[in-house]
């Protein structure tokens, strides 16, 4: 009986491999080799997988979050290994808002332009109290994120820890890869807003508010 | 600070030059503080100015609530030679909130008057350029009055957010 676990089998599957690369297998053997190395998926699906796993966020810091935002990088927890490590300083080049503090009423204009600068897919996740519901500040000044743009992950804390927020990212990426949209635009009535617009018209849905929403989605794009 | 009979001596040369200027003087915890009407705060500082008292080191706001007249203007004046400071106060009606700007003896008013009537919505005559500097331009009220709400925006919750207007509407 053939060992299919533990240091031998894999042994075993290692000199398989030299076999083919050097031309030695064949018939059967190959056959074989090849069933077992070969996944059948669909595209949306290893796209979704990719996408979830390198993401580049926005170098972008609010307030105290965000020194707890820019240890994630560092060699403690080390977000690298997931694949967000890359920092972008363009929100072209982003696809990933880290909401990391406080947003004041002045602000929130220039966060909902970063956010809109990005280029689709994109997410966005809100840090600490402060940008899901204003926290200890909250008076005049400061407006929750959700108020001004669609927020796909809160992570609670004052701040979070960097671990909390590396638990937000990797809920992120596994929602991400199972529904990239990740059903926001039916959540917050925003259907028709796509950079690419779908080939079936939406026109006739209606908002989470009831209310139809005309003008959206209308003309399908051939 | 000056002491207490330093701080009438001032009162006494304020009185002179401006009868009826001075409300009341107060010298508490080492702190010397003139309360003066809002129609003499110009010239009195610019004598205390002249007297010495060069360096305009703080000018802010307060809100007296529930008292009158509510709103309260403070110019904190240092000395910089014997390092004496002293406090000028005034106050003026939500209703008619007017004090003299005082940005031709410190062009670094500029910002905290700015400030003051931002926050508390008091008008400072002769500024030349009385605008918003930190709520946003078209932000209405002035947010550091005890009247205005304490709680900021209504926050959006699972359950609530079908009720709450958010941002696509
Ligand atoms: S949640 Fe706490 S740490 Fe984060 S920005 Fe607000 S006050 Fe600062």
């Amino acid at each position: 009986m053939a060992v299919t676990e533990g240091p031998d089998a894999f042994r075993a599957s290692q000199m398989r491999a030299r076999d083919m690369l050097r031309g030695d297998l064949e018939g059967e053997e190959l056959e074989k080799y090849v069933q077992e190395r070969i996944i059948t998926t669909t595209l949306d699906k290893a796209v979704s997988w990719a996408r979830g796993n390198a993401m580049f966020p926005a170098t972008f810091g609010l307030a105290c979050c965000a020194i707890e935002m820019m240890s994630i990088v560092g060699g403690r927890v080390d977000v690298a290994r997931f694949g967000f490590e890359a920092f972008r300083a363009s929100p072209r080049q982003a696809d990933l808002l880290i909401l990391s503090g406080r947003v004041s009423i002045k602000m929130a204009p220039v966060v909902r332009r970063i956010y809109d600068q990005m280029l689709e897919p994109k997410w966005t996740i809100a840090m600490g109290a402060c940008c899901s519901s204003q926290g200890i500040f909250n008076n005049y000044a400061i407006v929750p994120a959700d108020k001004f743009m669609p927020v796909d992950v809160h992570v609670p804390g004052c701040p979070p820890r960097p671990e909390a927020l590396v638990h937000g990212i990797l809920t992120l990426r596994d929602k991400i890869q199972g529904d990239p949209t990740l059903g926001w635009r039916s959540r917050y009535g925003a259907e028709g807003t796509e950079e690419v617009l779908p080939l079936h018209s939406s026109a006739d849905s209606v908002n989470v508010f009831g209310a139809p929403r005309p003008g959206l989605g209308e003309a399908p794009i051939a | 600070m000056p002491d207490a009979t330093g701080l009438e001596l001032i009162a006494g040369e304020i009185r002179d030059s401006a009868p009826g200027a001075v409300i009341s003087t107060k010298h508490d915890r080492g702190r010397a503080e003139i309360e003066i009407t809002p129609e003499s705060v110009h010239p009195v500082v610019a004598m205390l100015k002249e007297r010495g008292y060069t360096f305009l080191a703080s000018l802010h706001g307060l809100d007296y609530w529930p008292d009158e007249p509510r709103l309260g203007v403070i110019y904190e004046l240092l000395d910089m030679k014997t390092v004496d400071r002293i406090s000028v106060k005034t106050r003026v009606t939500v209703e008619n909130p007017t004090v003299a700007s005082v940005i031709d003896l410190w062009s670094g008013a500029d910002h905290p008057e700015r400030e003051v009537f931002d926050m508390f919505g008091v008008v400072f005559e002769g500024h030349p350029d009385l605008r918003r500097i930190l709520m946003p331009e078209d932000y209405e009220g002035h947010p550091q009055r005890r009247d205005f709400p304490v709680g900021g925006e209504e926050v959006i919750f699972t359950y609530n957010e079908k009720t709450m207007p958010g941002w696509t509407e």
